[in-house]
């Protein structure tokens, strides 16, 4: 595959520049079987998981390996809803990520509108100071974290974790309305506040509605981010019915413990856990793509 | 820079006007500002003041001494701390080299419109989106012993007689997690790139094959300059990346067999919840926070990556 782009004859000069045209490109059969491939790769493991949570107990431990789930079996599927801390874990990563998602959008989003749109002091100190927030490492403000937590109560309370999880989004949040609410022409607000709206108005009846698309790309990328934290929840959580789910299939042991590895109904949980992200990812592939891309290429 | 605005470029007169705005935008910059600091800068403060005592949280009524810069040198002769080092290193080069070389293919091959391009697009977004435990999970699976599928692939194309248990050789586990890691991450680094050879101008390509540039010519004297900013920008994160991993050892191997896959990140986090060191814990956590400063300056400052949003 390395040679491939090197050892191409090189090409007369009619067809180069048709293929910097771009239009009606027809690809030849090793472009497909490259694109294929990668798909594949990406894919594999993750269908791997969904095949193996389709199989029975027997199934599942066959040797050499059966590829196909034939019949497919849902039993895996029942038993990890049967766990009353499976269901407490979806709830409690729902609630935690949308939570964080909410807030870190409000607070992002008045932070996004300054720097996009006013003049104040020490803005560079602050944008300083998110992309800081974006590279920190989390492991360094744990320790005071879990004993400031533990001294008032907040041990086992989703605020322990809805906090850091604000606190952690909000680099994405506030580059992702940054860049949206640079692109709104800023005449629409000057034109509103003409009318006699004030600024505040303005942004809340003319910038919000417009940037939506903006908000909306915002709130998916949070919302993954949130939802697949570790660190926090795995140090502030211990009661059994407060993990999140990413606690919770990390010390996943199965309805019952004496089995073999529960690799059936953790496989199943597994996929019940990433469906949520994987549906996201389907449906507004082109606006993560564009949001998570944004900040890096413009800088 | 389309972010910082005006700020450095116009000289303004500071009438009433002026005044209010600058008012209103730090109120609106205020609860994002206190969020971070009570979070991030204030606690990051108390774990560099815990880095000089002594802290053990094992017994409650344990004295703290103060114990000033002994747990610094402590790090220098601690064998674990540098074999996490090790790891950590390892891990990062490698995982991220290979997804620089294995992104910047993949990102030139699919730079075309072709048809499924949705489809690849929309399959490179899976392994960047999955929880990265369950990611984890799956590869632990995948990995296993008896019963895993990349075994029995590897004895159908007759590559090896006997399963391999990978989890439990150290030269083969570290290994293993790197290319979980690579799964996970080279799509994304795909994507970066992509998107920034979809800014470089066609007219450049146009220009430079009218003058008789092979491709390998263009890519090194075109395509790569030009692509010079978002490559740095990609590096600089998934560096960083490599460096705070915690998450896939924890699930994958929890930093064995022995501590071959303890990382710099486990490693601290061992000592603060399973040896409830919280002295020298702190300490360790002070250092990770140097490395990842020291890695972004190398990046930001040596080698002038422009960073997101903050202008330069």
């Amino acid at each position: 595959m390395t040679t491939r782009a090197p050892a191409l004859p090189h090409p007369p000069l009619r067809e180069t520049l048709s293929h910097w045209e771009r239009a009606g490109v027809r690809e030849g059969v090793g472009f497909y079987v490259f694109v294929a491939a990668f798909v594949v790769f990406c894919l594999a493991p993750f269908v791997w998981t969904l095949l193996t949570s389709l199989k029975g107990p027997t199934t599942i431990f066959e040797v050499p390996v059966r590829y196909l789930p034939t019949p497919p079996d849902l039993t895996n599927y029942q038993d990890i809803f049967g766990l009353e801390r499976f269901r407490w874990a979806l709830l409690n990563s729902a609630i935690v990520a949308s939570s964080a998602t909410a807030i870190s959008l409000v607070i992002g989003s008045l932070c996004a509108y300054a720097v996009a749109r006013l003049y104040f002091p020490f803005k560079n100190l602050l944008l300083a100071l998110v992309l800081a927030i974006a590279m920190f490492p989390g492991i360094a403000i744990i320790g005071p974290l879990f004993r400031e937590f533990n001294a008032w109560g907040l041990t086992n309370n989703y605020l322990a974790l809805i906090l850091p999880n604000v606190t952690f989004t909000l680099p994405i949040c506030i580059w992702v309305l940054t860049a949206f609410f640079s692109d709104l022409p800023a005449e629409l607000e000057e034109s509103a506040r003409v009318d006699g709206c004030t600024r505040i108005q303005a942004f809340y009846k003319i910038t919000v509605p417009l940037a939506a698309p903006g908000v909306f790309t915002a709130a998916i990328l949070l919302f993954i981010q949130a939802w697949n934290e570790f660190l926090f929840a795995r140090t502030f959580m211990s009661q059994p019915n407060r993990l999140t789910a990413t606690v919770a299939i990390a010390q996943f042991e199965g309805a019952d413990i004496s089995a073999q590895y529960p690799w059936g109904q953790i496989t199943a949980a597994s996929i019940v856990i990433t469906l949520p992200l994987v549906v996201l990812v389907l449906l507004f592939q082109r606006r993560i793509i564009s949001g998570l891309t944004a900040g890096a290429v413009k800088g | 820079m389309t972010f910082v605005g005006p700020l450095d470029v116009r000289r303004r007169r500071w009438g009433a006007q002026q005044f209010a705005e600058a008012r209103l935008g730090l109120l609106l910059a205020a609860p994002a500002l206190l969020t971070i600091l009570l979070i991030a800068l204030v606690p990051l403060a108390q774990t560099i003041g815990d880095s000089l005592f002594q802290i053990n949280l094992k017994f409650e009524n344990a004295p703290r001494p103060f114990v000033g810069l002994d747990n610094y040198g402590k790090v220098l002769g601690d064998d674990s701390w540098f074999n996490a080092l090790g790891v950590s290193g390892l891990v990062a080069g490698a995982s991220v080299a290979a997804e620089l070389v294995l992104g910047m293919l993949i990102a030139l091959l699919i730079n075309r419109s072709f048809r499924g391009r949705g489809i690849v697009r929309a399959s490179v977004l899976v392994p960047w989106a999955l929880t990265t435990v369950v990611s984890a999970k799956m590869w632990a699976w995948i990995y296993d012993g008896r019963y895993g599928v990349f075994n029995d692939l590897l004895m159908r194309l007759g590559l090896i007689d006997q399963p391999i248990i990978f989890l439990v050789r150290p030269e083969l586990t570290i290994w293993a997690m790197i290319a979980a890691e690579i799964w996970k991450t080279t799509p994304f680094m795909a994507l970066l790139l992509l998107a920034g050879l979809q800014l470089i101008p066609t007219e450049l390509y146009e220009a430079t094959a009218l003058d008789g540039a092979s491709r390998w010519q263009t890519f090194w004297r075109v395509t790569l300059p030009l692509l010079k900013p978002t490559i740095l920008v990609a590096l600089l994160f998934r560096t960083i990346d490599a460096v705070r991993m915690f998450d896939l050892p924890r699930v994958l191997t929890n930093g064995g067999p022995g501590k071959s896959t303890e990382t710099v990140v486990l490693y601290t986090y061992n000592t603060f919840f399973t040896s409830l060191n919280f002295g020298y814990g702190s300490t360790l956590a002070v250092m990770i926070f140097l490395i990842v400063v020291l890695v972004s300056f190398i990046y930001i400052k040596v080698l002038g990556a422009p960073t997101q949003g903050a202008g330069r």
